[in-house]
């Protein structure tokens, strides 16, 4: 049978086309390997599920020995949100038009450019800022690539990274900026937000995330800026943008970079597939000269009334220049950028605060129902979407409540949970939490 | 009883040569225009719980300007956008050379939307199906390739390429051998090789082609020494010409002491005939979206996939997936890179090309490989025969081709991205090049298993007709498009600081105030 993804695999145009070329076999083509880089048998693999009936059948049995957050009551975070996808969302990203194009000219992909244009367009509103970027992979990636533009803009190789990120950025920051550019860790305070710090004119940039990994809103913010600003470096926030409908943009306190995972914005955790970073600044040329990322713009067409667009100041990228241009660009997000657009026009202005609104105040709820059996570390300080809790032993707490069919947090350390509460959670979700939470830990004690 | 038309006759008169495409146009406004103050798109919960006040010191002052619609018009305005987008699923897509734009089966992509409400840090227990699919992806790319690990967890495919270079660095800085500073790569390797290497902290090396088109051995012989950290290459290069001297290259940096390190994006042509680990390379890396048919999805999210030997299997990027005979769990190698990305991949990607994989057996990949060189060969006689299209350096190709238009051009001073412009009114795409033009006035062609030799012959056919409109008509293809969603694009503001409009508000800001 012919392959059905394969239709020159049919024997009869398979001749034809050998006979057009004037070749015996396919065989010929590859007369450039050497007979001995030549596989002389066939690859070990599982045998085809050809029919697509055997293959739904194959997948379903693999995918089906999972118990999602839709199964079970999900307090999960840390960096990837249950936040709710509208239907619109999965709707546009998933048109052919969009999921199957790639790299095509501003001409037959003229709705891929202006779309993304929205999509910076939109960031760029959120966050008070002229300048955002096609997305690049995820927030890491985000973070890494403005501390490396604060690192070139100034000319300058340290940074002061606030310690209350996660360990995992942290690792990726590590990798990203070696080997020469050194990170210089920030303690947190005891109200979980970074004290500030001994500061001078060797640092590059200030790194600061709000809300940072604890949940806390970092509210010393321009504070920071100036401290930066006297020295000559810039103040790199990373803010998740669907805060931004309540919380204050990191332009609004002086930041002269922002940058963040946009999964938030209408894509599903899919097991970690739905991140996209984004990176903003001002208008400043000489920091847009920085960017690795495309950046698209509009442009005049013949035609009166007709946006055109295309690649604002390509002269930067390794497209351009290989190894002389600011880092690399590639294939990175660009659908979930698209997606976030379509997400931030469908909230608007008021849906974005309303959210937002939501969201503190379930927060604030979830804080003060768990308080009443465990430590809710940084009570005073101002949560957006987590908070930590200190427990005698995360593991038991949580293998307790996955027994009852709660994934109740992300294991920070030994003694620390990070638990999430978006606007996809009730109060009824909440009170059930907490009260099995009391519950283990009246029973338990090693709770 | 109708009165009938003058065109009233039957049969239908057949079709002509080339399709009488339009691009969908809309004429559609940007999305900040459609707004009116009070509407919106989608509802959100009320609290449920007592207002937190916020302090004014991170309180937002005035609301963000995002435009305000109904849920109709978000819909209506993101579908006629993607109308103006020329999908693969819509169009002979063989014009972007070096992507491998290949089919993507409809059925993978309920897969993938089946680990929508998976989280990635939910306990191993809860999560055994997709482990398990990890698993498998990995032992199959370790046979496909011939290395001993793979991770999964880059991004993309320059996201996999800088993966391994951390990972060459990282196994130099073990044997305390820092002083490799070092990487060789060739012109016609992707240009993210250079890059990635640059900012990993490396200085770059570039060979040029020898008379043949090939990667100068004897550039590398002098390239070599006691700094040479690795060679990063790509093989088939983009030019189609599939290197035979490549086991030398890799025992050259061998000898010297450096790794070799395989760019496996032009892998679709060599699936189960040729292996890297088979060529003595230490490292390689796949693109899942080009060869293993998961989307484009417009530049992303794609994945990237870093296949090891063992002895460079405990730098991976952690965790990897490991099997105990009953369960899967996750572990992190012992000298990790750390992370390259959030938690363990772009899961629905990996579930797509596992199942894109699963279709096709290895049978199966032996004749995506074999058609793809099938297809490329008989293209190439059909791009060659059109009068002003060359391709350098004989017919000697895999499963793509760099080409030319110079003689084209030399005679009707029309240039290749023009004639690409002009094809799109036909309903295709193409691509010129990387940067430098090495050759000029480039195009890359690389057709895929997923095109018929009916929709090789049709694209080839309007290449033919373009170049000869070229002759007689030259202002007309310098004019294009015309049944584009637009009309001729003029970028030069993109370049100027003063007028750009990188955003809507700078172009309120610039132009509108």
């Amino acid at each position: 049978m012919t392959h059905p993804y394969i239709p020159n695999a049919e024997p009869g145009v398979r001749a034809e086309m050998l006979a057009a070329i004037g070749a015996e076999s396919v065989e010929e083509f590859y007369a450039g390997i050497p007979a001995d880089l030549r596989l002389d048998r066939p690859l070990d693999l599982p045998e085809p599920l050809t029919a697509e009936s055997d293959l739904v059948r194959h997948m379903n049995g693999l995918l089906g020995r999972t118990t999602g957050t839709d199964e079970a009551l999900s307090f999960l975070g840390h960096g990837c949100y249950p936040h709710h996808v509208p239907a619109v969302c999965d709707e546009v990203n998933s048109r052919s038009e969009f999921l199957t194009a790639y790299a095509g000219e501003p001409y037959e992909d003229h709705g891929r450019f202006q779309a993304l244009f929205e999509y910076v367009s939109m960031m760029g509103e959120l966050l008070e800022m002229d300048v955002v970027n096609v997305p690049t992979y995820d927030g890491f990636q985000a973070a890494g690539t403005a501390l490396r533009m604060a690192c070139r803009y100034t000319g300058r190789s340290k940074v002061l990274v606030s310690a209350a990120v996660a360990a995992d950025k942290l690792s990726k920051l590590r990798d990203f900026l070696a080997p020469d550019v050194e990170i210089v860790p920030a303690p947190v305070g005891d109200d979980g937000q970074l004290a500030v710090p001994a500061f001078d004119d060797s640092y590059a940039a200030i790194y600061l995330e709000t809300p940072n990994v604890y949940g806390v809103v970092e509210t010393r913010g321009r504070e920071l800026a100036d401290l930066a600003h006297a020295q000559g470096a810039l103040l790199v926030v990373g803010a998740d943008p669907i805060s931004l409908g309540v919380l204050a943009p990191p332009a609004a306190y002086g930041a002269d970079i922002a940058c963040g995972d946009i999964q938030s914005l209408g894509m599903h955790q899919s097991f970690g597939g739905g991140h996209a970073g984004y990176i903003a600044t001002h208008d400043h040329e000489p920091l847009v000269a920085e960017f690795p990322s495309r950046l698209f713009g509009i442009a005049p067409t013949k035609v009166p009334g007709e946006y055109g667009f295309g690649d604002v100041f390509y002269d930067r990228t390794s497209f351009a220049h290989r190894e002389e241009g600011k880092e690399w660009v590639g294939t990175a997000a660009a659908l979930w950028g698209i997606t976030a657009g379509v997400y931030l026009a469908l909230m608007g202005p008021h849906g974005m605060r309303e959210l937002g609104e939501t969201i503190l105040a379930r927060t604030r709820y979830a804080m003060d129902a768990l308080a009443r059996s465990v430590t809710v570390l940084h009570p005073d300080a101002v949560h957006f979407r987590e908070f930590a809790v200190e427990v005698p032993s995360s593991a038991a707490l949580l293998d307790r409540l996955r027994e009852r069919g709660i994934y109740g947090g992300v294991p920070l350390d030994d003694r620390t949970v990070l638990v999430c509460v978006t606007e996809r959670h009730s109060i009824a979700d909440i009170d059930r939490l907490a009260a099995e939470i009391a519950e283990i830990a009246a029973t338990q004690e090693t709770l | 009883m109708n009165t009938a038309e003058p065109f009233a006759e039957l049969p239908v008169a057949p079709k002509p040569p080339l399709r009488r495409f339009h691009q969908a146009r809309w004429d559609e406004p940007m999305i900040f225009e459609l707004s009116r103050p009070g509407r919106r798109g989608v509802a959100v919960p009320e609290p449920g719980a007592p207002r937190v006040e916020l302090p004014e010191s991170v309180r937002r002052a005035e609301p963000p300007k995002l435009p305000e619609l109904a849920q109709p018009h978000v819909v209506r305005h993101y579908l006629r956008l993607s109308q103006e987008n020329l999908g693969n699923d819509l169009n002979i897509d063989v014009g972007q050379g070096t992507c491998t734009m290949k089919y993507s089966p409809k059925v993978n992509d309920r897969f993938a939307a089946a680990v929508a409400e998976l989280h990635p840090l939910q306990h191993e227990d809860t999560v055994q199906g997709v482990l398990e699919i990890y698993w498998r992806m990995e032992r199959m790319l370790a046979e496909i390739s011939g290395m001993s690990r793979v991770s999964l967890q880059p991004a993309s495919g320059s996201a996999a390429i800088y993966a391994n270079i951390a990972m060459i660095r990282a196994y130099h800085a073990a044997r305390g051998e820092t002083h490799r500073d070092q990487v060789i790569t060739t012109i016609f390797s992707h240009p993210s090789n250079a890059a990635c290497a640059k900012v990993a902290g490396f200085e770059v090396i570039t060979l040029m082609p020898d008379a043949d088109g090939l990667p100068d051995i004897e550039a590398l012989r002098a390239a070599v020494g006691p700094r040479t950290a690795a060679l990063m290459i790509t093989n088939p290069e983009d030019t189609g010409i599939f290197n035979p001297r490549i086991r030398e290259f890799v025992d050259l940096v061998h000898e010297a002491g450096g790794l070799a390190c395989y760019d496996q994006a032009n892998a679709n042509g060599i699936l189960g005939i040729t292996r890297a680990r088979d060529a003595g390379f230490d490292l390689c890396h796949f693109n899942l979206h080009k060869t293993f048919s998961t989307p484009h999805s417009c530049g992303g999210p794609a994945a990237g996939a870093c296949g090891v030997s063992a002895d460079l299997a405990p730098f991976l990027p952690g965790p990897v997936v490991v099997f105990d005979g009953s369960a899967y769990r996750l572990e992190t190698p012992e000298r990790s890179i750390g992370k390259v990305r959030p938690f363990l991949g772009v899961t629905q990607n990996i579930v797509r090309a596992y199942a894109w994989i699963m279709s096709l057996g290895a049978e199966g990949l032996r004749q995506v490989a074999e058609t793809a060189a099938l297809n490329n060969n008989y293209l190439m006689r059909k791009i060659i025969a059109i009068p002003g299209a060359s391709a350098p350096w004989g017919t000697r190709r895999i499963e793509q081709a760099r080409y030319s238009w110079q003689e084209l051009a030399e005679e009707t001073g029309v240039h290749s991205e023009e004639i690409g412009v002009r094809a799109a009114d036909f309903g295709v795409h193409y691509w010129t090049s990387h940067h430098p033009y090495l050759v000029p006035e480039p195009f890359t062609l690389e057709p895929t298993e997923s095109y018929s030799m009916e929709d090789l012959d049709e694209y080839a056919a309007i290449l033919a007709h373009v170049a000869d409109e070229a002759r007689r008509d030259p202002e007309m293809v310098k004019g294009a498009p015309y049944n584009q969603s637009v009309h001729k694009i003029d970028p030069s503001p993109l370049d100027d600081p003063k007028a750009w409009a990188p955003t809507w508000r700078a172009y309120v800001r610039k132009h509108l105030s």
